[in-house]
């Protein structure tokens, strides 16, 4: 399947970029998203734990299964307002 | 209403847009850029956003608020890219019939805004360093930052 990821903040920093499609095994979860970030840069694994995600622009948990043309994003700790 | 502007915010149009006639009370917050923080002097701040995603947390936040309390109207008004210190980066109003709701629902939207809205601010400091701001982690500080 492919997922497009979008990265804002300290997490677009560390990868290095805003915005990716990647092809995934079906089936696949939001974990496994942020594992193949992790190979991208050894800082992400260790801000992942004050990390949030989203999928399709709701907060989910990484165990929320992902399909085909959904919208993965990454949320450091927000600092709005 | 909610809204994501580039461009200054006028407070007052935002202030308006929530009175009506059944309304007894306005309770506005406008949000500021200061001049230090941890203790740095602050040029400015500089606000990005996960924009589709903003816009609908700060629409739920706005239902939410109107569930729990009964308001007339609300409107949050969040600006994006770079403010000065002493410019407006928010604007919270609300009205309802009564003062202590419009008092409580501002809050709450305000307090909740901050800690669910996908935008973030970079500190742009007077010593020329640039920082992500974030609660819950240490600051980063990275050479390498994309414009």
């Amino acid at each position: 399947m492919k997922v497009t990821i979008r990265l804002f903040s300290v997490a677009k920093d560390l990868a290095g970029f805003r915005e990716r499609e990647i092809e995934l095994p079906d089936p696949s979860n939001v974990s496994d998203v942020m594992t193949m970030l992790d190979g991208v840069d050894s800082r992400f694994a260790d801000w992942r734990k004050v990390f949030r995600l989203a999928v399709n622009q709701e907060y989910v948990s990484e165990d929320h299964p992902l399909e085909n043309g959904d919208e993965v994003a990454v949320i450091p700790p927000v600092s709005g307002g | 209403m909610v809204r994501l502007i580039t461009s200054p915010i006028d407070t007052q149009e935002a202030a308006e847009s929530v009175r009506t006639p059944e309304s007894g009370g306005i309770d506005v917050f406008i949000g500021t850029t200061r001049n230090q923080s941890r203790g740095r002097a602050v040029l400015a701040l500089d606000y990005e956003a996960y924009e589709p995603m903003a816009l609908k947390v700060m629409a739920l936040l706005e239902r939410e608020a109107c569930d729990r309390w009964p308001l007339q109207r609300v409107t949050i008004v969040h600006r994006l890219g770079r403010v000065e210190v002493g410019e407006t980066s928010v604007v919270v109003a609300v009205s309802s019939a009564h003062r202590k709701e419009a008092f409580e629902a501002c809050r709450f939207l305000i307090d909740r805004l901050k800690q669910d809205v996908p935008i973030w601010k970079r500190e742009y400091f007077a010593d020329g360093s640039i920082e992500w701001s974030g609660e819950h982690c240490e600051p980063l500080s990275l050479t390498k930052l994309e414009e």
